[in-house]
């Protein structure tokens, strides 16, 4: 690999920020006053007060990334707060219909979330100058994604839920620390992979036209897999289990750039579906239910996915407008089945808008691994972008039954604090790699200094041609 | 890495392209098909948050939506109760739209109907909620609740027509069930009055007058056997025909006995008009095997049998056995073995001799009417058939009053009035009662009602006066509530 460096200055693009930033903010605001005239025929009394909160935690932000990392992707924070708004409009639409209009409400704790979290997420950009710094806790991050995984387990600690053992729960407030371990993995497998990969990729023999590694070099892959069945048995989830697993054979495959590592994945989680298909009466139920929901014996189960669909439908092309439509009969129609809810209420048209965010968002995420130099780097902006678009398959895909329906979290759109503490972290994390992808790289290079220099050759064989956006 | 990294791109882009198809599939491709669906809550609701149309009888609404609080914005409400329930049948959120009208013309009073579509355009423009349309219908109040009335705690069936339009003026199945038990939007209470008149031994949400399991017409049937022999020509009026006690039934042993086991008239004869007035069955016989099955059938069909008619609740066809021998023959001229009827049925073959032998197609409803009182359909009265010629209609009419001037329908005399009855008493041949037959038209010489009534399991075994005692009191009232006016 060369190491040819573009030397065309890049426009930092916080000003185009500033501005998308103010039209997500209306379009939110704007939906909020739509779902209140629809309900109650009057402008919310807290408008200008939330409104403003809002407008200025974002405002606050875009000065935090002008600051700390004046190269950051333009697009990622405008696209995280209207998914978010949106969401919060949806849910504070449920209450309405709950009749929960005020500090009772779910919404308005996701709106304390939401604060938290974009603080949270300033508060990552602010205090990591470098995202290379992570590669330090590589081991510390697998030890705590680990052991976040396995905390719902800990009897007393962990609670069980619609079926699924992946909460904490620690007085009145629970905690799903999946969504914290997402990230853990995602730092820990790029940490390691980085380092492995040479390994991982050189060695083998050829059969049929594909490299296989050795057997000894199946280790990882195994554990990783072990593990995500470990969560499929005992927590008795599916969706996690997934997005574990693939998060970590796609990493696998783009350090190693071997596409035989994703047809051992694909061969490993077909055979550990089908076993806890066989073993699971619940995998079997998701399964039925998937392929005909509106069966009598499927009805008898659950009509929650049957709801769903028909509220779809309900909602056509253009939907029944915000406020107008009756997504409460779905039951989480707040959290799992918060798609469907605004499909119903803004239709076909309003789920493309919302899909296509999701894929900008993801699409961000991936070209700021393109173009970030350290192979750290663009493991860890690859695999954040990737468990993004992985959840957003699953869940969305389960409620339009692309495949079966897991109990996975709408990003930044579900009710629910942990998730939505993860997702903008997440998005920090990108941000801060962004911003190191789209520098301008002065002359000579050499002007990143890599904290612990042991892989020096590696990171210089990563440095490659890129071009920026 | 990054070629890789590229892929993975393109791979996360078939997979947001998966997302967007299945949408679309449900959204856009299926979404009708969805929306249509029985189980779809949502579409129930949208129903029950329009303004349902009335049912109206007259002036008085017997169906008809109140605004209400809650989740479902309006409550169907029948304010005579069970009156009318066969008739309206009911409207609600556990069961939806069933029974009678409110099943049969439910997309016009929901508004969906394309008859209304104009309608819609119009409410969509001036942004009016849609309502649905109201339904004037042809019934009589006093009649329907004379016959009510009348047939008290029995069970059974009262059906009147209008002989010259074929409009129903009343129709009464009994037992009833009340609707406003089954539209109340306490669904568990629903439920549980759903689930007893399920089980109910005797069937209180069949309606009676137009389906369930059909009556053995009896007696009644003479009429049509009348009307054949008449029409062939194989018997006038007066002609002498055998009337024994019993009549010898070909291939068998058994005989077919009067029902009072006396000669129906010196030396075992008679004439079809003795034969009719004392409902000798022996005379009936022997001209169901003279004018043999085929014709019967046909003059059957001619009046009505085998037709599916739609009121616009469908009434089940009347049947006359497809090839019965000898003695079936015999029996079935005297409306005994296969023969099957409605009581809209006799009704119709009584209405069509009252009518010059026309046979009117019966209807329910009178006129459709929109929210803003235009009437938007009003029914045309349409021959169905020239059952028998007038002169033969002439003739059964004549005989018919003598039955109840002189025969056996003398509890159906009114004073005044020249009535044409016919009374029956259909064995059923399980050790059960006879059902209790009486069918009529009045006033004779200007006919304006003719009616049908089955008391079932009513009279004594074997007691032709049966039919006339039971059931003739019942057919007098609802004459009475329409010609005395």
């Amino acid at each position: 690999m060369t190491t040819t460096v573009e030397t065309i200055p890049t426009k930092s693009r916080r000003n185009t920020e500033l501005l998308l930033l103010l039209f997500a903010v209306a379009i939110v605001l704007f939906a909020w006053v739509d779902t209140e005239m629809a309900n109650r025929g009057a402008v919310p009394a807290g408008l200008v007060a939330i409104g403003g909160g809002l407008l200025t935690l974002v405002v606050l932000f875009n000065l935090v990334l002008r600051w700390k990392a004046s190269y950051a992707d333009p697009l990622l924070l405008p696209i995280a707060t209207l998914l978010n708004g949106l969401g919060l409009v949806m849910i504070h639409r449920l209450d309405l219909a709950a009749g929960d209009y005020g500090f009772d409400g779910d919404a308005f704790r996701q709106l304390i979330w939401t604060g938290v979290s974009i603080v949270v997420a300033g508060a990552v950009l602010w205090f990591l100058r470098d995202h290379r710094t992570l590669r330090r806790y590589t081991y510390t991050a697998m030890a705590a994604g680990v052991l976040l995984l396995v905390l719902p387990l800990v009897p007393g600690l962990g609670s069980e839920q619609f079926g699924s053992r992946i909460w904490i729960r620690l007085g009145s407030y629970s905690f799903q620390p999946g969504e914290i371990a997402k990230i853990a993995l995602a730092i820990f497998f790029a940490g390691y992979l980085v380092q492995a990969r040479d390994v991982l990729s050189l060695a083998g023999r050829k059969v049929l036209g594909f490299t296989f590694p050795r057997g000894r070099d199946l280790g990882p892959i195994m554990v990783a897999w072990l593990i995500s069945v470990a969560v499929l048995v005992f927590e008795k989830d599916l969706g996690s289990s997934l997005l574990f697993f693939g998060l970590f054979v796609a990493m696998l495959y783009v350090a190693t750039e071997r596409v035989s590592w994703i047809a051992i994945g694909l061969v490993l989680f077909a055979a550990g579906a089908y076993t806890a298909y066989l073993l699971f009466p619940h995998l079997q139920r998701r399964v039925m239910l998937w392929l005909d929901p509106f069966s009598a014996a499927s009805l008898e189960q659950s009509d929650q996915l049957a709801k769903g669909i028909m509220g779809m439908a309900a909602g056509g092309l253009f939907g029944t407008g915000l406020g107008k439509g009756r997504p409460w009969l779905v039951s989480m129609a707040e959290s799992d089945f918060i798609l469907p809810s605004l499909a119903e209420e803004l239709g076909l048209t309003g789920v493309f808008a919302i899909l296509v965010l999701y894929g900008l968002f993801v699409q961000r995420g991936l070209r700021t691994a393109l173009g970030v130099r350290d192979g750290f780097g663009k493991l860890l902006a690859l695999g954040l972008a990737f468990s993004v678009a992985l959840q957003v398959f699953v869940v969305i895909g389960g409620v339009t039954r692309v495949i079966p329906l897991t109990g996975l979290t709408t990003p930044f759109m579900s009710l629910g604090g942990s998730a939505l503490l993860a997702n903008w972290s997440i998005t920090a994390l990108l941000l801060r790699i962004s911003d190191q992808a789209r520098r301008p790289v002065p002359e000579g290079d050499g002007l990143h200094a890599i904290p612990r220099r042991r892989h020096t050759a590696s990171v210089a064989a990563d440095t490659q041609a890129v071009s920026r956006p | 890495m990054n070629a890789p990294i590229l892929r993975m791109s393109r791979l996360v882009g078939a997979l947001f392209a998966l997302l967007l198809i299945s949408a679309t599939i449900i959204q856009f491709v299926q979404a009708p098909s969805l929306r249509a669906r029985s189980d779809n809550h949502r579409t129930m609701l949208d129903n029950f948050s329009r303004d349902r149309g009335s049912i109206l009888v007259g002036e008085t609404a017997i169906a008809v939506s109140k605004p209400s609080e809650g989740e479902l914005a309006f409550l169907r409400t029948y304010p005579q109760g069970a009156l009318y329930s066969h008739i309206t049948g009911y409207y609600g959120h556990i069961f939806g739209a069933q029974g009678g009208l409110e099943l049969t013309d439910d997309d016009l009073l929901s508004g969906s109907s394309d008859a209304l579509f104009y309608k819609r355009i119009a409410d969509l423009l001036t942004g009016k909620k849609p309502t649905g349309a109201s339904l004037q219908l042809t019934i009589n109040a006093k009649a329907q609740a004379a016959a009510d009335k009348a047939l008290g705690n029995q069970r059974g069936a009262v059906v009147a027509i209008d002989p010259r339009t074929g409009a129903i003026l009343a129709m009464v199945s009994h037992p009833q069930y009340d609707p406003n038990t089954l539209s109340t939007h306490d669904g568990a209470a629903a439920r549980v009055a759903g689930e007893a008149l399920n089980v109910d031994p005797t069937r209180p949400l069949v309606n009676r007058a137009i389906g369930g399991n059909l009556y053995p017409p009896g007696s009644v049937f003479k009429l049509v056997t009348a009307a054949t022999a008449l029409s062939s020509g194989a018997v006038t009026e007066t002609t002498q025909i055998p009337g024994p006690a019993v009549m010898d039934l070909p291939q068998t042993t058994v005989g077919l006995p009067n029902h009072d086991g006396k000669s129906c008239g010196p030396g075992d004869l008679t004439t079809l008009q003795h034969a009719l007035e004392i409902s000798c069955n022996t005379a009936f016989g022997w001209i169901g095997l003279k004018v043999g099955p085929d014709a019967l059938r046909d003059q059957a069909a001619k009046f009505g049998f085998g037709e599916s008619l739609r009121i616009p609740m469908r009434v089940s066809p009347s049947t006359f056995p497809a090839a019965p021998n000898a003695p079936q023959t015999a029996q079935s001229a005297i409306g005994q073995y296969d023969v099957r009827v409605t009581p809209l049925e006799v009704a119709m073959v009584t209405a069509a001799i009252a009518n010059r032998g026309i046979v009117m197609r019966p209807y329910l409803v009178h006129q459709v009417i929109g929210a803003n009182l235009e009437i938007l359909d009003s029914t045309t009265p349409e021959q169905l058939s020239q059952a028998i010629s007038p002169e033969v209609a002439a003739i059964v009419g004549r005989m018919m009053v003598a039955v109840v001037e002189q025969g056996t329908g003398k509890a159906a005399r009114i004073s005044g009035v020249a009535v044409a009855g016919k009374t029956g008493t259909a064995q059923q041949g399980n050790g059960l009662p006879p059902h209790a037959w009486f069918t009529s038209f009045a006033p004779a010489d200007n006919p304006q009602i003719a009616v049908a009534v089955v008391v079932e399991d009513g009279g004594n075994a074997g007691e032709e006066a049966a039919g006339g005692r039971l059931a003739g009191p019942i057919a007098k009232a609802v004459m009475e509530a329409v010609i005395s006016r």
